[in-house]
């Protein structure tokens, strides 16, 4: 079975499916029997969505107004 | 090379009668305007709805990549988008046209201020684990949910001031890949790179968000528990 260590360094890889089907079976069988692995895994869930996350719907009032007084002055 | 999005086309391939104004009854673009004012006030008015819904998002990406010079590369993504907006075809096609021609505009600022990558200690960082310096560290001695409650801290702009501490050639795949949800394959394409060195780049991008949001925390008393 591989290492902790093997396994974290590609958790991120894991998640984004990236990694070979044959290295991908080793990390799964690792995150089978290592309970701070599946810490580590759920953790760089967070993370991940922390960046997703990390635009958003709304901008700061006076960047949406000197926006679009540029968007105005296009026409 | 300018990446192009599906829907569009170049303006030189246009439709002849999108660029000729034919005569005809007078409308409401104006007193004296014929069907071409027309047109031309329907498109700055599509054109202004699609930038208008879409100002947020190009906003934060460009803060992402570009930090500060943000407003200015969003400014030179609506001129540009301004001026080729004929070749948008499709309108579904809109905002993800938008976002390429974003990135192109970041990309243009990143390469005008082309600054060395910080030296940085990879050795170092690739050993590191965020989650592991958590645990190890307990900065929150009463949390039962110790590792989200680290994350909890790091608001919109903390997240952001994290990533402007990423050399240029660590952050912007990161961004375009976990913020802008484009596939590796597709970073790749966009930043006309082969698809392993994308891969090599996140992965010592990501090692180094983790130890640099530590440094973050450290440095900017997030680590107190609720001290802002």
């Amino acid at each position: 079975m591989i290492s902790c260590a093997e396994a974290v360094r590609q958790l991120w890889e894991y998640l984004d499916a990236t990694v070979d089907p044959a290295r991908r079976a080793e990390i799964d069988d690792h995150l089978s029997l290592c309970a701070r692995c599946c810490g580590e895994l759920e953790f760089a869930v967070e993370m991940r969505r922390l960046l997703a996350d990390s635009g958003g719907p709304e901008l700061p009032e006076d960047v949406r107004g000197r926006l679009n007084r540029k968007l105005k002055e296009l026409e | 090379m300018p990446v192009r999005v599906a829907g569009t086309t170049d303006e030189r391939a246009a439709p002849p009668e999108r660029r000729t104004p034919k005569r005809g009854p007078r409308s409401a673009a104006g007193p004296s305007a014929g069907p071409g004012a027309e047109r031309a006030a329907e498109r700055k008015q599509a054109f202004r709805e699609l930038v208008g819904t879409q100002l947020p998002r190009l906003y934060w990406a460009a803060r992402a990549l570009v930090g500060d010079d943000a407003e200015d590369a969003v400014q030179d993504c609506m001129v540009k988008a301004f001026e080729r907006f004929d070749q948008l075809h499709d309108p579904v096609a809109g905002p993800a046209w938008l976002r390429r021609i974003l990135i192109n505009c970041c990309r243009d600022r990143l390469r005008a201020d082309a600054r060395h990558p910080d030296s940085v200690g990879f050795e170092e960082v690739e050993s590191f684990s965020l989650y592991r310096k958590i645990a190890y560290e307990d900065p929150f001695p009463y949390s039962d949910s110790l590792h989200l409650d680290f994350l909890q801290e790091f608001g919109r702009e903390d997240v952001h001031a994290v990533l402007r501490r990423l050399p240029d050639l660590y952050r912007v795949p990161l961004v375009l890949v976990h913020m802008e949800g484009f596939l590796a394959r597709e970073t790749a394409e966009i930043l006309q790179v082969p698809l392993g060195t994308v891969l090599a780049r996140l992965h010592r991008g990501r090692k180094l968000f983790e130890k640099r949001m530590w440094d973050y925390a450290e440095e900017n008393g997030l680590l107190k528990g609720g001290s802002r």
